[in-house]
């Protein structure tokens, strides 16, 4: 039975995110944890994240998670969702400026003023909605999941990869910003997958199958 | 491509129940949180709204199951308005699987509360709820003011100041309705709407008033709303999601299908 782990590090509601992954993987042992031991014995582990970038990465030094995420980035298959990927670059511009995880190379940005780049209206941010993610390339994570499917997003500051070959998907909101990145065992996405109906739930599915 | 704009029924809930009588096709009980948000799901809903209007606030309790068991089903998001008036009411509706949380009263009994919300759970899942009237006679200019009481108290607050000075605080989005329009089937205030909508940053959703599928489609090309909300057009089938996305789809906005 494989065991997914779902980092709990205090930073809102995790249960949606554990009912979807227990609808699509019935068989699956899912826990929502900050106990280390869990986390390093796991299978899969899912990095979640809400709010704000300054209070995401003190809780996780709070609660000495720091370590166990950068030890499952790099060696078990890694599901990063909404703030998640953003701790996972270098630096993100929110909260004034806050260093990151460094596991990737890049920096969260702001959206800041948007306009749309056809009939030049403001865009609202933040970025809440149903969009479309357009898949650059094969991956198992996108298996079944038809080309520019709609997935649900809440943000104001997206992924900004130095490197290119790290973007799996990609958002239109007045400018083309990274929507999925992939490195390896890991994958990471800007949206939720938990709240994204069916093709939420495949992406989900996909990643408690993934054998990288 | 691009973002879609939203269409999010909205249901009553009281003690627990769906009321305001959802007439599904086939539906087994009309009156199941549940079975409804299931169908809306199905027929393409991009959110769901639920209105908890029980009296009692010992029945609260109810509404937190309710989101529970939606939540476990519904993979969508959901917004929990009524009676959400501490940090702890709003820690208990995320907590049980609700994405957001709308605030009106107890936003303009204290605005504060908005702002600490806000810090603590984040701008994404804190929704301001407004209620606004004209105010205005004929012959001056537009001017909205907001009301609480399902209508029948006014505050004395400008409608466009209040929505900006909410966003300053944190609302990550606004839900705006017209009491001037909520149940007439006349169509959403889209001067109203539009004032809103130009005035803050973040999405605004339109409610109140819609009777026709052309109403919801005004609401995002002349109100210039991020998101149309309605109760009884879909509650009594008279049309389902699906084919209202396909109307405003037809009208030339970019729906999720």
């Amino acid at each position: 039975m494989t065991r997914i782990a779902i980092i709990d590090y205090g930073m809102g509601n995790l249960r949606s995110v554990a009912k979807a992954l227990e609808h699509v993987a019935p068989h699956a042992q899912i826990t929502v944890t900050h106990d280390r031991t869990a986390i390093l014995h796991a299978d899969r582990v899912v990095f979640p994240g809400q709010g704000s970038i300054r209070d995401c990465l003190r809780e996780l030094a709070h609660w000495d998670l720091l370590d166990v995420v950068r030890e499952a980035a790099f060696n078990k298959p890694f599901l990063g969702l909404c703030l998640g990927p953003q701790a996972l670059l270098e630096f993100s511009e929110e909260n004034g400026g806050v260093e990151c995880l460094k596991i990737l190379p890049g920096r969260v940005v702001w959206f800041g003023e948007l306009r749309d780049s056809v009939s030049g209206e403001r865009l609202k941010v933040p970025h809440m909605g149903w969009n479309q993610v357009h898949q650059l390339m094969d991956h198992p994570l996108w298996q079944g999941i038809p080309q520019d499917s709609r997935f649900y997003f809440v943000h104001s500051y997206y992924l900004q990869p130095a490197d290119m070959a790290l973007v799996v998907g990609q958002t239109d909101y007045g400018f083309t910003f990274a929507s999925a990145i992939a490195r390896d065992n890991l994958f990471a996405v800007q949206f939720h997958p938990e709240k994204s109906a069916q093709a939420g739930l495949r992406l989900l599915a996909n990643f408690a199958d993934w054998n990288p | 491509m691009g973002l879609a704009k939203r269409i999010i029924p909205c249901l009553d809930v009281d003690r627990g129940r769906v009321v305001k009588g959802v007439k599904f096709v086939e539906i087994r009980d009309a009156g199941d949180p549940v079975e409804i948000a299931r169908r809306y799901d199905e027929q393409g809903a991009d959110e769901l709204t639920f209105l908890d209007i029980t009296a009692s606030s010992d029945d609260r309790e109810t509404m937190v199951h309710v989101v529970e068991q939606v939540a476990a089903e519904v993979f969508i998001p959901l917004t929990v308005g009524g009676g959400i008036r501490t940090l702890d009411d709003v820690r208990r509706m995320l907590n049980a699987g609700a994405d957001k949380v709308s605030i009106n009263t107890a936003a303009i009994a204290r605005p504060e509360f908005v702002r600490e919300a806000a810090e603590r759970f984040g701008n994404q899942c804190i929704v301001v709820a407004i209620d606004a009237k004209a105010v205005h006679a004929e012959s001056e200019s537009p001017h909205w003011e907001i009301f609480t009481h399902g209508g029948r108290r006014p505050t004395g607050i400008d409608a466009v100041e209040w929505a900006q000075r909410m966003t300053e605080y944190g609302a990550g989005e606004i839900l705006l309705t017209s009491m001037d329009r909520d149940g007439t089937k006349r169509g959403f205030d889209l001067e109203l709407t539009r004032a809103i909508s130009e005035a803050v940053s973040v999405p605004v959703i339109a409610s109140g008033g819609v009777g026709t599928l052309d109403h919801l489609a005004d609401g995002i090309l002349l109100g210039k709303a991020d998101a149309v909300l309605a109760a009884s057009i879909f509650h009594f089938a008279e049309y389902t999601i699906e084919q209202t996305k396909r109307h405003m789809q037809d009208r030339g906005i970019e729906v999720r299908l």
